[in-house]
């Protein structure tokens, strides 16, 4: 912005400040270059990290039977089937149960909730929450899903530990999308006599529905990879059979995690084909959000 | 929209809307109380973290002193010889997490300034969004990275053990630049343009502009990013625990391994450490510290972001 001042050496004749435009401009490019490559050097990682796992797993993740066969001990047999079937159905519970949950709070909190100390609190307590760290929630799931309700390590247990753990993204998320929603929307409606929850459900979710559509799909995402909460709660590194709601389960980030740890040379490689196959499962996730969302957002 | 009213008469119509009408007033009220159950549940979350950890720490104190847990130097709960110093897991945890952080600080910052001050719009937009890629990397994900690329590559270099802290905390200082980034990005973006014309109407540089009086503007903001990456750093598990090692020791060499304390959780859940056994309540002793520690992280972040906010509104 401040570029060509160049000063007038003909009038200067006091000269002794020297603004020096030329070198603090020069500074001002190395920066600009410095900070470039800052952002770049995360990007440049990233794809390193996406050349090395392809370039260690892609053999193996295409092998026959890697993802339709249970797992063995020789690295190079077996596959990942009740790994996948696990974190399919942990997905699709979390979805079931926070979506609603999830939504609905986030409606209270925008729609429904007076100005009080105590929604104050509700605030401040969903913000934490999205803080806690995932282990701590794996040490609430195995108190209150394990023991207390009694499920013992079961993959509904691991389930709702995850839902919980996505619960706080899901609400704020949620928030944001129910508060873009135009006032003279729900005015209108408001205007003709429509009641409060007939407004909210035929206006503001349809209205809310892409935005609300992206939180889902990021907590899901991240549910999906969490292993740490899975770990305390009981899942296992190594499952023979297709796993169901009340039995002992496993999970992709759980059958990477148990790949890594074997001393055995080949288990890097079914590790890395292991993670192709988690990111694809995220990859598919998020398409399926963008499909949805452009589909409801043409209106 | 077009469920307005089931009725088609138009008498029928104008009257209840005219009218109130008594079933859907009790309806109206049922959903209201729904919708604050569902809002109830995330504090139920917290009640249920609270008294669950803090009910078994308590068990665990009984058994074993205060003393012992914060004044010994060694963690060694699953040798004959009894040790429950936590200090080595703290120190394993902050000594990974400033690592993590001295790589999240600076790309996180840069990644902030660069697409705040430089980059053309549609360049920050398709930035942005790619930067924040990292964010969503499952951790297992960065721990067989770090095992298995970032040390060996290392180990060309300096001399490392094969569990270390050094590629733990650097892929973990990665996964936290989005972290860092993003908040940093909106305090930075919330520092109106008015100041910056003053700047240059002064005379100064872009560069100057930006450190001196745009970065100090964006401070709150940034601070707060830092403290909650950090709170990120300290909680995070996956990566550490496979590639920082299982050794509690009180140590600052990153070279060495050494153990976090949610390495050390997720190490005894694995184990068959059955429920009352001292083991167990270890597990949960050292999980109130990890969340008190993160808690008060959050808490302060939160504090420093809300109480600057509106500084320029």
């Amino acid at each position: 912005m401040a570029t060509s001042y160049q000063p007038n050496s003909s009038l200067d004749s006091t000269a002794e400040f020297t603004d020096n435009v030329e070198s603090r401009e020069t500074l001002g490019k190395v920066f600009e270059v410095i900070f470039l490559l800052g952002l770049l050097i995360g990007l440049f990682i990233l794809a390193l990290l996406l050349f090395d796992i392809f370039k260690d797993g892609l053999g193996r993740f295409l092998s026959p039977g890697f993802l339709t066969e249970t797992p063995s001990r020789f690295a190079d047999q077996g596959g990942i089937r009740p790994a996948i079937i696990s974190s399919v159905l942990l997905g699709t519970v979390v979805i079931l149960v926070t979506v609603p949950i999830g939504v609905g709070a986030a409606l209270y909190l925008e729609e429904y909730a007076p100005k009080a100390w105590w929604t104050a609190i509700i605030e401040i307590n969903i913000s934490n929450l999205a803080g806690v760290p995932s282990i701590v929630y794996g040490l609430l799931g195995l108190g209150v899903f394990n023991y207390l309700l009694g499920f013992g390590p079961a993959l509904i247990s691991g389930a709702l530990t995850l839902s919980l753990l996505s619960l706080p993204v899901i609400i704020v998320t949620s928030r944001e999308a129910i508060r873009a929603v135009p006032d003279s929307l729900r005015n209108a409606s408001y205007g003709l006599g429509v009641t409060k929850w007939r407004t909210i459900s035929s206006h503001v979710i349809p209205y809310a529905i892409p935005g609300i559509l992206t939180g889902v799909i990021i907590s899901v995402s991240r549910a999906i990879g969490d292993a740490a909460s899975l770990i305390v709660v009981g899942a296992v590194g190594f499952l023979t059979f297709d796993p169901g709601l009340f039995q002992r389960f496993m999970a992709l980030p759980i059958q990477i995690y148990s790949y890594i740890t074997r001393p055995e040379p080949g288990f890097a490689g079914a590790a890395a084909a292991t993670i192709i196959a988690l990111l694809l499962l995220i990859l598919a996730l998020n398409g399926v959000a963008i499909y949805i969302r452009q589909r409801f957002s043409i209106r | 929209m077009q469920n307005l009213n089931s009725q088609d008469d138009p008498y029928l119509l104008s009257r209840q809307s005219l009218d109130k009408n008594p079933s859907e007033d009790i309806s109206e009220k049922i959903v209201g109380v729904i919708l604050f159950a569902c809002a109830l549940v995330s504090v139920l979350t917290t009640f249920g973290i609270v008294i669950i950890i803090f009910q078994e720490t308590f068990g665990f104190f009984q058994e074993v002193s205060f003393a012992q847990f914060f004044l010994d130097t060694k963690w060694t709960p699953l040798f004959a010889d009894r040790h429950f110093g936590v200090w080595p897991l703290i120190n394993g945890t902050f000594l990974t997490t400033a690592i993590a952080m001295a790589v999240a600080i600076p790309l996180g910052l840069s990644s902030a300034i660069y697409l705040s001050e430089y980059a053309q719009p549609k360049v920050a937009a398709v930035l942005r969004p790619a930067v924040e890629l990292l964010a969503g990397i499952p951790t297992v994900v960065y721990g067989y990275f770090a095992l298995l690329f970032v040390t060996p590559l290392l180990r060309n270099i300096i001399p490392l053990e094969i569990f270390n802290a050094l590629s733990a905390g650097l892929m973990m200082g990665v996964m936290i630049t989005p972290t860092v980034g993003s908040i940093s990005l909106d305090a930075i973006k919330a520092v109106p343009r008015s100041l910056r014309e003053g700047s240059y109407a002064l005379g100064i540089t872009k560069l100057e502009t930006i450190f001196k009086v745009v970065l100090p503007a964006a401070l709150s903001g940034i601070i707060a990013s830092i403290i909650l990456g950090i709170s990120r750093a300290v909680g995070e598990t996956m990566t550490v625990l496979i590639a920082a090692g299982l050794q509690p020791k009180l140590t600052v060499n990153f070279a060495e391994s050494i153990e976090t304390m949610t390495a050390y959780m997720a190490q005894i859940s694995g184990g068959d450490s059955p429920r009352g056994s001292l083991n167990f309540k270890t597990l949960y002793a050292v999980g109130a510290v990890l969340f008190l520690i993160t808690l008060a992280l959050n808490i302060v972040s939160y504090w420093i972001a809300n109480r600057f906010k509106e500084k320029y509104d």
